[in-house]
């Protein structure tokens, strides 16, 4: 291991030019954490200061796995961030292969296929709103006439496919590059060889090139798995709010909703707070992976 | 066990670009064919034609009775050993040996001896368990040869597989396989740009140029015979003198001259052939000043420049050279030893 030291001969210098980003992370992250971890722990006072906020130790936490509406959201979650996971990788893994094998127009396929990314998350909800709208949608008009009547208002799983939908198709971008450079690295002479020792192109597929893009994929996996539960707030509220009888309210949406619409900061804080620990496990998974990085 | 026939083999590549032009050759059953020339020369091209791995643009291909142009690499019954391996390197060594066996659905215990076998013949026996990233390069072109020979295939192609070794370990690699392709007896066709390389392993090799076949022979027939300026220039190390016939008959002397064979305007002698005292027999002699010596242990090479000339004339001598840089000194060569060509065509005067 190399290590990279500089010297300063300030004193000051080395802390002030890390200022910034201490700072930053001391107001954005640190404190509204701290914060969190504290109103966990509390319950809520009323507006006018009669009844202070009294310390109930983890009662909150207690409540919420007590909670059907909570342990439905988890459960809803699962589902939620497992589909979006397996559509979004599934279809970027299908494109980019395809993709790879083309000679020409190569170049204009992947820029098209990346456009969706730049896209703001909750744009991509309005779009997909209109396009299954059970009013004015054109899916529903379409599912009608194979005699399917569409109702994400409505029906659950309706609800459900249309959030995981929204939430793929947007994130299909970046696994696609993210596959297409796995694909492309992989050395033309592999595939020839396999040719010559007789694989057809599915198992070339399935026991030369998946195997050799699994560092990809595992790591995808969790970027993916992250990205669901966390960062498709605008996507769900876009579209159908949680709804319908919570059907779609994944645990993200949830405190936001106990928070800010139902102004129970407690149960809120909770919840934030068990969030945090699953972003740390995920990241722990990430980080020690990244450290081993090729696993054959 | 089969043999190889090329009749008038083009590829055209989507852009125009012609790779390989009107090549016709026929290999012999249990030949070793190796296929020399410069980068760009279309050597690799013609061989992954061979293999299956470039369409054939035009011409037809057999190996054995069967015209193979339209068959898959899996189906023309070839094996091939690529310059960078391309060990699978998510799988062991035995894996990688039996992946073609299973993919043709043998039985276990066939390619389980199959791979015991050939890792016996190539000494990686004690390697099996291991993957590829933990093997050095030269065992893992051992591997890479173990997975052409389980497969106990019609033909043998390899890709400049040693261009990735060490000197050292280039030339006992070579020998190596030179034995091995010996006792299997199998039909070869070997890929290198290296001049010595194929020099020392081909029964006869195909010296190439811009797609096309300059010279087909034994290695001594081309290396004594060379066809054309371009052979006589990449065949032999260091290359061979080329000088102007013109020049020839008005500063050289010697009763060679005369003999020199009528429309030669361009005379090559190798850098061996030139001797710093008279032979016997016809001969010429040349003088020129010494412009460098470059002692290489058991010979010298002695660059004179002659008048008037900017390119310098290389001398190969035994030991230590017995002139010194500067001082003005008189060549000879034998006639036998000249090699007449036409500037124009390139080619050999009879």
């Amino acid at each position: 291991m190399q290590t990279k030291r500089s010297t300063f001969r300030n004193g000051w210098l080395p802390y002030a030019l890390l200022a910034p980003q201490i700072i930053i992370t001391l107001i954005f992250f640190v404190w509204p954490a701290s914060q969190a971890l504290m109103q966990s722990v509390y319950r809520q006072g009323d507006a006018f200061g009669v009844r202070p906020p009294t310390f109930v130790g983890l009662r909150n936490f207690a409540m919420l796995f007590d909670d059907s509406l909570y342990l439905n959201s988890l459960k809803v979650t699962l589902y939620f961030s497992v589909g979006t996971t397996v559509l979004s990788m599934g279809l970027a893994l299908l494109f980019a292969v395809m993709v790879n094998r083309m000679i020409r127009s190569k170049d204009t396929y992947t820029t098209f296929l990346v456009w969706p990314y730049a896209i703001a998350p909750a744009i991509a909800g309005v779009l997909w709103w209109f396009i299954f709208n059970p009013n004015i949608g054109i899916l529903p008009y379409v599912l009608n006439g194979i005699g399917y009547d569409w109702n994400h208002r409505s029906s659950s799983s309706d609800a459900m496919i249309l959030v995981i939908v929204a939430a793929a198709w947007k994130q299909i971008s970046y696994n696609f590059l993210f596959f297409l450079a796995g694909l492309q690295s992989i050395p033309q002479s592999l595939l020839e060889a396999a040719a010559i020792d007789g694989a057809s192109r599915m198992k070339r597929f399935w026991t030369i090139v998946f195997p050799l893009l699994s560092p990809v994929t595992f790591f995808l996996l969790v970027v993916n798995i992250v990205y669901a539960m966390f960062d498709t707030f605008g996507v769900i509220h876009a579209t159908t709010e949680g709804g319908p009888s919570q059907a779609t309210n994944i645990l993200v949406y949830k405190v936001f909703r106990d928070g800010f619409v139902n102004l129970n900061m407690g149960s809120s804080a909770a919840q934030s707070v068990i969030l945090m620990g699953i972003v740390i496990i995920l990241t722990v998974i990430q980080f020690r992976y990244i450290e081993r990085r090729v696993n054959y | 066990m089969a043999t190889i026939v090329m009749d008038d083999l083009h590829k055209v590549y989507a852009g125009g670009v012609k790779a390989v032009t009107g090549i016709s050759l026929d290999i012999a059953d249990g030949e070793m064919i190796v296929l020399v020339g410069p980068s760009g020369c279309g050597k690799s091209t013609l061989l992954r034609m061979v293999a299956g791995l470039e369409t054939i643009s035009d011409g037809t291909l057999k190996i054995g009775d069967r015209v193979v142009n339209n068959l898959e690499p899996a189906e023309r019954d070839i094996a091939m050993v690529f310059q960078n391996y391309a060990l699978y390197p998510h799988m062991t060594v035995f894996n990688n040996l039996a992946y073609g066996l299973r993919n043709r659905k043998f039985p276990k215990a066939e390619i389980d001896r199959r791979v015991r076998e050939a890792a016996e013949m190539l000494e990686i026996a004690q390697f099996l368990d291991r993957k590829p990233r933990n093997l050095s390069g030269g065992q893992r072109q051992r591997v890479a040869m173990g997975r052409a020979l389980v497969r106990e295939p019609a033909a043998f192609l390899f890709d400049e597989p040693l261009s990735n070794l060490d000197a050292k370990l280039r030339v006992q690699m070579r020998v190596e396989i030179r034995q091995l392709q010996k006792r299997l007896k199998t039909t070869s066709l070997y890929v290198t740009h290296d001049q010595l390389e194929a020099l020392t392993m081909a029964d006869r090799l195909v010296v190439l140029n811009g797609g096309k076949i300059e010279q087909v022979g034994t290695p001594m027939d081309v290396f004594s015979k060379p066809a054309s300026v371009f052979v006589a220039g990449f065949i032999g190390s260091p290359a061979m003198n080329m000088i102007d016939a013109a020049y020839l008959h008005d500063k050289g002397e010697g009763n060679a001259l005369p003999a020199l064979p009528q429309g030669a305007d361009l005379i090559g002698v190798r850098p061996d052939d030139l001797l710093l005292t008279a032979p016997q027999g016809p001969h010429l002699r040349l003088s020129g000043t010494v412009a460098l010596l470059e002692p290489a242990g058991a010979e010298s090479h002695i660059y004179v420049m002659l008048e008037g000339n900017s390119q310098p004339i290389t001398i190969r001598v035994q030991g230590l050279p017995t002139v010194l840089e500067g001082a003005q000194v008189d060549f000879y060569a034998a006639l036998d030893a000249l090699h007449p060509f036409v500037r124009e065509t390139g080619l050999r005067v009879a």
